[in-house]
C-alpha cells in the first residue's frame, strides 16, 4: 500500500519522469497506431521497429554518444529508408508488399545485430545504453529523455490533430482521395513519417521486439467499444497511457520487472478484456445477448401456451399447473418454471399455491403472440406462396421479433384477416 | 472543329493505351463526349471498362495518348469531375457513418487541413435526402445493405457538386426499386446540364437507360448515341468472343518487357 501511495503522489521526480515519459510514449504511438490498423498495415510497424536497430547502432558508432537525440535521429533515419525501400519494391516489382516487408526486416535488423556485436566486442554496448533500444529502459528515463520525447509526442498529437480529415479520407478510400486533388503522396509521406517516429520512440519504452504490439493494439483493443474514428483514437490513447502508467508502476513496486514488457502485457490485456466484454462486438456481450433472446423467446412461449390452452375452454384465467402447461407445449422443465418466477415478477402471471394464473396484461401479451404468429403464417401462404403445412415453424420464430411497427403494416397488408391458414381464429382487442 | 462544338465537349480521349505492368488493356481508344448526356459504357468483363475510367481519373498511368477534360488536363478541372469507384474496393468494416462517408465528397472543396463546415453538413444532408438515405445519417457504414452503400457512394458524388460524374457500376447487387431510384436521380443531373458516365452490365435496359452507349473490349468498338451504335451487329463485335490475337500480343509484351511505344521526345500537348 505504502509504496502505492507514494507512487501515485507523484512526489518523486524520478517517478514523474518514468511515468509521464511511458505515457507520452505509449499515447503518441497509439494514436499514429490507429491509422496503421485502419490500413491494415500491421506488419509495417514490426519492419520500422527493426529496420530501427542498424541506425542506432550506426549512429553511435560514428558519434560515440549515447545522447538520445543522436541516436533517435539515427533510428530515425533507417526506419524511414526500409519503409521507402519496401514501399518501392512492392510497387516496382512483382514481389508482394507481405514478402518485402519481410525481406527488409530481416536484412536491417541483421545488419543492426551485425554492427551491434561490433561494438559489444569493443566493450561499449554496456555503458551506452544502447541495449536499452533493444529492450526498452522505461524506468530508467531522465530530464533529458523527457524533452526529446516531449517534442516528438507534441509533433504527432498535432499532425494527427491537423490532418485528420486527410488520414482517415487516405485510410478509407485512397483513390477517391487521389481524384479529388488531395496530395496523396505527400499525406503518405507525413504519415509515413509519423509512424516511424513513433515507432522510434515507442522503441525507447517497450524495445524493439514488443514494439509492433504498442503500435497496433491499443488500436485493435479500441475498434471493439467503438464506431466513431475520433472516438477509436481516443480510447487508443487512453488504453496506451493506461498501460504506460500501470507498467510504469509495476516496475516501481517490484524494482525486477522490467517495464517495457509489463506495458506490453497491461495492452494485450487491455485487448484481451475487450475482445471479450466489449458490447456489440464482445464474445460476452454476444453470449449474453443470446441468453436474453432465448429467455424472451421461453417467456413469451410460456404466455402463448396459457393463452392457447385458455382459448379452448374460453376460460382465460383459469388456474393451471405446470404440468398441465406441459400436457400443451413441450418445455424444458427447470426452465419453464425459470419462466413462470419471472413472469410472475413482472406482473404477467399470478401464483395462487402452486396454480398459475394469468392476469389481464398476460392475457394480452399472449393474445398478441398467437395473433402474430396466424398473421404470419397467413402472409406465407398468401404471399409467398408456401404451403399452409410448412408455416408453423417459420412463424414459431417470428412472432418473437416482430415488432408493433411491423404487426400494423402485416395487420393492413392482409386487410384485418380474422382467420388463419388452418381456420384458427386471429385474435384481435 | 468549331469553337461551338469543342465548348460542348465534356471529355475528349486521343489515342489512349492504357497497360498494366507493360500489358496493353486497352488500345488506341479515341473518343469524345458531349455534355448533358447519360452514358454507359459496356462490355464484356476484362474488357477495360474501370480501366478506361480510371484512366481519365489519373488513378492508372497512361501508356500513351491524352485525356482531356473540359479542354483542360485533369488537374486544372477536379472539383468538376466526380469519380464513384466500384463498391468492393473500400471497406466497409471502416469506423465511419453515413454522413461522414458523404462529407468526404465536400474535402475537395475544403481543402487541406480545415474541418467540415455547416454548409457542408447541410449539402451532405441534402444529398442523403436525394438519395433516400436520411434516416440512416448516423448508421455505420458496415450496417448497410449492399444497394444502400451504393446510394451512399451516390450521395457522396452529388455531395462533390461536380459537373462530369464517372461511376463504376453503381447497379452492381441493386435491387429493382432502388436501380429506378438512381437511375431517375442520374437523368435529372444530365437535365441540368451534368454529364454523367456509367459503367452498365444489363443490355436490356440500355436503350431505356442512355442518352449515348460506349462499347468497349480492350479497343473501342463503337461510341455515340444509343439508337446509332447499340445494334446487333456492333453487340456481337464487342461480345462475340476474345480478341485473342490482341491479348497474345499484349502477354508477349509483358513477357519480353517491351516498351508500348519507340522512344520519342515527348509531345507538348
Ligand atoms: N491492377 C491490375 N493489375 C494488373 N492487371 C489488371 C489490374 N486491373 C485490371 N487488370 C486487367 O485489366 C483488364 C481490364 O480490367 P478492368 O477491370 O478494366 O475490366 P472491366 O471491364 O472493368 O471488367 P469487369 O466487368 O469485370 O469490371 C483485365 O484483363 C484485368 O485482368
Ligand atoms: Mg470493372
Amino acid at each position: 500500500m505504502d509504496t502505492f501511495l507514494d507512487f501515485f503522489s507523484f512526489s518523486d521526480p524520478n517517478v514523474r519522469y518514468v511515468v509521464l515519459g511511458s505515457i507520452l510514449l505509449t499515447s503518441s504511438s497509439s494514436i499514429v497506431g490507429c491509422f496503421t490498423f485502419l490500413k491494415k498495415k500491421a506488419l509495417v510497424g514490426d519492419a520500422v521497429a527493426h529496420a530501427v536497430l542498424p541506425g542506432v547502432c550506426l549512429s553511435f558508432l560514428l558519434t560515440g554518444e549515447k545522447n538520445p537525440f543522436v541516436l533517435i535521429i539515427g533510428a530515425f533515419i533507417t526506419g524511414w529508408l526500409s519503409l521507402f525501400i519496401i514501399d518501392a519494391i512492392s510497387g516496382r516489382s512483382k514481389i508482394k508488399e507481405d514478402t518485402a516487408i519481410g525481406l527488409i526486416l530481416s536484412v536491417f535488423f541483421g545488419i543492426g545485430i551485425l554492427i551491434l556485436t561490433v561494438i559489444q566486442k569493443s566493450g561499449a554496448a554496456t555503458q551506452t545504453g544502447l541495449d536499452s533500444f533493444l529492450f526498452g529502459k522505461a524506468a530508467s528515463l531522465v530530464g533529458q529523455d523527457l524533452i526529446v520525447f516531449g517534442i516528438v509526442a507534441l509533433l504527432l498529437f498535432l499532425s494527427v490533430w491537423l490532418l485528420f480529415k486527410e488520414f482517415s479520407l487516405l485510410s478509407f478510400d485512397e483513390a477517391f482521395a487521389q481524384t479529388i486533388g488531395l496530395p496523396v503522396r505527400s499525406i503518405e509521406l507525413v504519415l509515413t513519417t509519423l509512424t516511424v517516429m513513433a515507432v522510434v520512440i515507442g522503441i525507447q519504452a517497450v524495445g524493439v521486439v514488443l514494439m509492433a504490439a504498442m503500435l497496433i493494439t491499443p488500436a485493435a483493443a479500441a475498434r471493439f467499444w467503438t464506431d466513431k474514428i475520433k472516438v477509436m483514437i481516443a480510447l487508443a490513447a487512453i488504453f496506451g497511457s493506461l498501460s504506460g502508467l500501470i507498467g510504469a508502476y509495476i516496475s516501481y513496486a517490484a524494482p525486477s520487472m522490467p517495464t517495457g514488457p509489463w506495458i506490453v502485457v497491461v495492452i494485450s490485456t487491455i485487448a484481451f478484456i475487450s475482445f471479450f466484454m466489449a458490447p456489440g462486438k464482445g464474445i460476452i456481450y454476444r453470449m449474453r445477448n443470446q441468453s436474453r433472446i432465448k429467455k424472451h423467446i421461453n417467456d413469451e412461449n410460456i404466455l402463448k401456451t396459457l393463452y392457447q390452452l385458455s382459448e379452448e375452454e374460453k376460460n382465460f384465467y383459469e388456474a393451471r399447473t405446470v404440468d398441465g402447461i406441459l400436457s400443451k407445449r413441450k418445455f424444458d422443465k427447470g426452465n419453464l418454471e425459470s419462466g413462470l418466477r419471472r413472469l410472475k415478477n413482472e406482473g404477467f402471471l399470478n401464483n395462487d399455491n402452486g396454480f398459475w394464473k394469468l392476469t389481464l396484461e398476460g392475457k394480452e401479451k399472449g393474445q398478441r403472440i398467437v395473433k402474430l404468429h396466424r398473421l404470419w403464417e397467413l402472409y406465407l401462404t398468401e404471399y409467398l406462396k408456401i404451403a399452409p403445412d410448412h408455416v408453423h415453424d417459420d412463424a414459431d420464430t417470428i412472432e418473437h421479433i416482430l415488432t408493433p411497427e411491423l404487426e400494423a403494416r402485416l395487420e393492413k397488408l392482409l386487410d384485418y384477416p380474422t382467420v388463419d391458414p388452418h381456420e384458427s381464429e386471429i385474435p384481435y382487442r | 472543329m468549331t469553337d461551338a462544338t469543342k465548348n460542348d465537349i465534356v471529355l475528349e480521349i486521343h489515342d489512349l493505351t492504357v497497360s498494366y505492368d507493360r500489358k496493353p488493356v486497352l488500345w488506341d481508344v479515341d473518343l469524345s463526349l458531349p455534355q448533358g448526356k447519360l452514358i454507359g459504357i459496356i462490355g464484356p468483363n476484362g474488357a477495360g471498362k474501370s480501366t478506361l475510367i480510371k484512366s481519365v481519373m489519373g488513378l492508372v498511368p497512361n501508356s500513351s495518348g491524352y485525356v482531356r477534360l473540359f479542354d483542360h488536363n485533369l488537374d486544372d478541372v477536379r472539383a468538376k469531375v466526380s469519380y464513384i469507384p466500384q463498391r468492393e474496393s473500400v471497406d466497409w468494416d471502416f469506423p465511419a457513418s453515413v454522413l461522414d462517408v458523404v462529407l468526404m465528397g465536400r474535402y475537395g472543396k475544403l481543402g487541406l487541413f480545415k474541418r467540415p463546415r455547416k454548409a457542408d453538413k447541410e449539402v451532405a444532408m441534402d444529398c442523403l435526402r436525394k438519395v433516400g438515405m436520411e434516416a440512416y445519417m448516423e448508421r455505420q457504414i458496415s450496417q448497410l445493405s449492399g444497394g444502400q452503400q451504393q446510394r451512399v457512394f451516390l450521395a457522396r458524388a452529388l455531395a462533390q457538386q461536380a459537373d462530369l460524374y464517372f461511376m463504376d457500376e453503381p447497379f452492381a447487387g441493386v435491387d429493382a426499386a432502388t436501380e429506378k431510384t438512381i437511375i431517375s436521380i442520374l437523368s435529372e443531373m444530365t437535365e441540368r446540364g451534368n454529364t454523367v458516365v456509367v459503367v452498365h452490365h444489363d443490355l436490356q435496359s440500355i436503350s431505356e437507360y442512355f442518352d449515348w452507349v460506349i462499347l468497349l473490349n480492350m479497343r473501342l468498338v463503337a461510341y455515340g448515341p444509343t439508337e446509332e451504335v447499340f445494334n446487333q451487329e456492333l453487340l456481337q463485335e464487342t461480345y462475340g468472343g476474345k480478341l485473342t490475337l490482341l491479348s497474345d500480343v499484349g502477354n508477349l509484351m509483358k513477357r519480353k518487357r517491351f516498351p508500348n511505344r519507340e522512344a520519342k521526345p515527348a509531345k507538348r500537348i
